[in-house]
């Protein structure tokens, strides 16, 4: 394995912006915004499938601070989507401001704009609508062909061909496979076939959703959001409110919490269509029942996975088939799904003989659903590594064992996965290393602790990408400052992922200077160079190439200047970091007086952008073991261990890794035991808070423990490959396999609560 | 209504609409520091402190303050900069929107009880939800700012 020694690159030093968030200073959006904006609040259907008939809003408009309120009748009629992606969208342009077909409860019929905020809430209960109900679909398996659609408008668009159909409810659809799938499945000793059903999950950042907007001194909209994709936001906002991009500007500050929920433009567009229509600064701040009902969460799926197998354990065959619910809007749909098989088949590229997987993305009317941490790996990995455990528990074999046999390893080419090579892939040590430190051969028995209680552990292995190979754009600008100091701007968001520290830690690296000294800025549309925005796991892989480039040359704009100063030739210099050194010589200027001189006189540039994309995308992987006590009388389960081991190359800053890694433990553990998202027969969202939309606390997840195997990518920077979303998917399998090994029973749907299992166990049937 | 509190050891005199939260009234008066997350006191990030004692912001009416003294991170930055460096070094400050008031929870536990075991520390602060950093890193800084008293 190739690596170097790093000074500052995996060192494990304080986020730059820790001491403001530990104390509390004001760098969030409803912060650092005037507090004279607008009071925006949306008015929401109760209904999950309505025509609006009529609608008045003029008493509301009387109520004393109410600006104006706004229906279907008053907004652009330009089908437009709100999913964070790369133009052309691979989500269709299905959604208006305000449509007056209102698709699910919680979509938006009015939007008011107040002084205060009591006076929105007044008008907002004055507002009289009429609604022609329309039968819903609420079951995502009885969508596609049925005769009610949830988008008959003739003016669906498609930006991207990808298999949608919304005359048959249909967003996505496609299969591929490589070899003769059916022939090897008759070939085989045993066949496992099983259906799987993953729950929509709220995201559950702690910051909701929220936009503020106004006109800037040029008159243009200027929008300070929590985003993680400026971008992107831009240009969804020019189309929607039909303005040039040129008259937006987007920034955001710091972001509460996103974990891909701020992929999408959840709430810009509707302060910002009150600023142009008003020419006023306005504020939407969505509640936290808002955030629950009306914003994107995780794409319930139901996976059938076909796994075709010899009698010693060799996987031969997968076969997969995942119905993915979009929701009443597309968003991410057509892209989640994907995941679902080309991140969970390729961990059993070793002997794998032939593979198949196929897909239905459909429309509902019910939430619709977004990008969230896994995007769809998650769903995917859950089922196949169920399916996996249970062909091990089948044929008596350890489970840790019959994936030493099967799974990827460094080197092999891997059809399911676009037909990339796993360049560096430690899964193998990550799966000894954790049977090791958990102590597996002890655990994995089952024991009865004869209080009713029994002990079980399980397992599971993951993996997810590094990018989007060939699609995701990252830059970085990078500039000497005056006192030999560095500027560095980006487009990417740090949500709390540290991302504008480990690109510090980089350009320290490059240029051989301490992480303080390089000031980090991002992310302004106006001001950092393109990049597509922090999702995909990108951010360390991408963004961090871009960053490496733009240091690469800007140490040659300061040789040059360097040179000019003593007399000689580029070539004949180096750069030491502090100064830059004539060879051979003790001649050498210091950086400070290279910056000042860069600053008379000069016709050489001492700042870079750099821009990086990738044909590949490098899976991170990891290994996951829980050890658990199941109560058998409650079904409670409790964690006592989880311990991981990830793969994600040479972690740039290994505490903020194993911080990455412990946070999407405790999520994966909180959408397998206790967090759900469920309908009422009409369509009404049950989870509206905290109070029923239940988060883990520090009480549910035992103790953690987290190590790495390193490996070296070699198209990362300086070995990197990514770690921020990996993390959350081994725990849906690990546990349901260690409840299975408890009870007998295996548990096909997530989350799976105490009830459940309880209700499920011979004894109480 | 018109109330007297103390707020961050300055008295202050305030005409509040009955129905004012104190989490409102104290953003109102410069304390960005106390956050929303929930509506129905269950995350914990509205945390203050009420004449010493932890009270969810978002859940006690500003009237309620009146003749009482409030206390919010900005008041009490000193005492959490003993601590929160440590927390800082685990990586575990993630998106920040939770630390305000779990840092507060943590002074109100380590007031009153100076040397926690981890599964005190757990208990007390059980209410304070934090969806990014699961939770142990901040056990972990906690704990060796624990240590690091004890020399």
């Amino acid at each position: 394995m190739e690596q170097r020694q790093y000074k500052t690159v995996g060192k494990s030093i304080r986020k730059k912006d820790s001491m403001q968030l530990l104390l509390g200073k004001a760098v969030y959006t409803d912060d650092v915004t005037p507090k004279d904006a607008l009071v925006v609040k949306i008015l929401r259907s109760p209904h999950a499938n309505a025509m609006v008939r009529s609608i008045n809003t003029a008493v509301a408009k009387k109520v004393p601070g109410v600006v104006d309120v706004y229906t279907w009748e008053d907004v652009p009629q330009t089908r437009f989507a709100i999913a964070g992606q790369t133009y052309p969208e691979p989500s269709p342009y299905d959604r208006l401001i305000i449509d007056r077909h209102v698709r699910f409860v919680g979509d938006v019929v009015a939007i008011i704009a107040a002084e205060t905020e009591k006076a929105a809430e007044k008008a907002k209960k004055l507002i009289k609508v009429e609604y022609d109900i329309l039968e819903p679909v609420l079951d995502f398996r009885t969508a596609k062909d049925n005769k009610i659609l949830v988008h008959p408008e003739g003016d669906w668009f498609p930006p991207c061909q990808v298999g949608g159909d919304p005359k048959r409810n249909l967003v996505a659809s496609e299969t591929n496979f490589h070899g003769d799938v059916d022939a090897v499945m008759a070939d085989c000793d045993i066949v496992l076939d099983r259906t799987y059903h993953t729950k929509a999950f709220n995201q559950a950042m702690m910051e909701t959703f929220r936009t503020y907007t106004d006109l800037d001194r040029y008159g243009r909209l200027h929008v300070i959001s929590s985003t993680q994709i400026v971008f992107h936001c831009r240009r969804i906002l020019s189309r929607a409110l039909g303005i040039p991009k040129s008259r937006i500007r987007v920034e955001k500050p710091r972001i509460g919490g996103g974990f891909g929920a701020k992929q999408t433009a959840v709430c810009e567009v509707y302060p910002a269509f009150v600023t142009l229509k008003t020419g006023r600064a306005a504020q939407l701040i969505y509640t936290r029942e808002e955030s629950q009902i009306a914003g994107s969460p995780r794409h319930e799926m139901e996976i059938r996975v076909r796994l075709g197998a010899s009698k010693d354990g060799k996987i031969r065959v997968l076969d997969l088939y995942t119905l993915s619910n979009t929701g009443a809007y597309g968003e991410h749909g057509p892209t989640t799904v994907g995941l679902s098989g080309h991140k969970s088949i390729p961990l059993y590229t070793g002997g794998l003989e032939a593979y198949r997987f196929s897909y239905d993305v459909v429309y509902t009317n019910l939430q619709a659903a977004g990008a969230y941490r896994g995007y769809g790996a998650t769903q995917g990995i859950f089922a196949l590594e169920t399916t996996v455990n249970e062909l091990a528990e089948q044929l008596g074999m350890d489970p840790t064992v019959i994936r030493d046999m099967n799974m990827v390893k460094e080197g092999m080419v891997m059809p399911a996965y676009y037909g990339e090579v796993a360049n560096a892939c430690a899964l193998d040590r990550c799966m000894e290393h954790c049977r090791q430190m958990f102590g597996w051969a002890e655990k994995y028995p089952v024991r009865d602790m004869g209080n009713g209680k029994v002990r079980a552990a399980g397992v599971a292995m993951a993996m997810q990408g590094s990018c989007i190979s060939h699609v995701d754009v990252g830059s970085a600008t990078v500039k000497l400052s005056d006192d030999g100091t560095y500027n560095l701007i980006i487009g990417a968001a740090d949500m709390g992922t540290g991302c504008d520290t480990i690109l510090a830690q980089m350009v320290a690296e490059c240029m051989d200077c301490d992480v303080d000294d390089v000031a980090v800025f991002g992310a302004d549309t106006d001001v950092s160079p393109y990049d597509s925005g922090s999702y995909a796991s990108s951010t360390t892989y991408i963004t961090g190439k871009a960053v490496e480039k733009a240091c690469t040359d800007l140490r040659k704009q300061i040789c040059a200047v360097a040179a000019e100063m003593m007399n000689c030739q580029p070539e004949e210099v180096v750069f030491e970091g502090k100064q830059v050194r004539r060879v051979n010589t003790q001649q050498t200027v210091s950086l400070e007086d290279i910056s000042y001189k860069s600053q008379v006189f000069n016709n050489q540039a001492v700042q870079v952008t750099a821009t990086h994309s990738s044909p590949v995308s490098p899976p991170p992987y990891m290994v996951g073991m829980v050890e658990i006590e199941l109560d058998k009388e409650t079904g409670q389960v409790t964690i006592l261990d989880y311990m991981a081991v990830v793969d994600c190359g040479i972690p740039v800053n290994p505490a903020l890794a194993r911080t990455q890694t412990e946070g999407g433990l405790v999520q994966g553990i909180g959408h397998t035991l206790m967090e759900n998202v469920t309908y009422d027969h009409n369509g009404r969202p049950m989870e509206s808070s905290f109070m029923q939309y239940k988060l883990p606390t520090r009480l549910d997840m035992g103790k953690l423990k987290v190590e790495f195997e390193h490996s070296y990518e070699p198209t990362g920077p300086f070995g990197a490959k990514s770690i921020g979303e990996i993390v959350i998917n081994t725990p849906a399998p690990a546990i349901v396999h260690a409840i299975y090994r408890a009870t007998g029973v295996w548990h096909r749907e997530i989350p799976v609560t105490p009830e459940k299992i309880a209700m499920s166990l011979p004894e109480n049937q | 209504m018109e109330i007297k509190l103390t707020l961050n050891g300055k008295p202050l005199s305030a005409s509040v609409a009955p129905d004012c939260m104190l989490l409102d009234f104290l953003r109102e008066h410069g304390c960005y520091s106390v956050k929303r997350g929930c509506d129905t006191s269950n995350c914990g990030l509205c945390t203050v402190l009420m004449d010493g004692k932890p009270v969810l912001s978002c859940s006690v009416l500003a009237v309620r303050a009146d003749g009482h003294s409030v206390q919010t991170l900005e008041g009490l930055q000193e005492e959490a900069k003993d601590f929160v460096g440590f927390i800082a070094d685990q990586g575990s400050d993630q998106c920040g929107f939770c630390n305000p008031g779990f840092v507060m929870n943590t002074i109100a536990l380590l007031r009153e009880n100076p040397d926690p075991t981890d599964d005190e520390i757990r208990a007390y602060l059980a209410g304070n939800l934090c969806r990014c950093s699961g939770y142990d890193g901040q056990l972990r800084g906690i704990r060796s700012y624990l240590n690091s008293r004890k020399g």
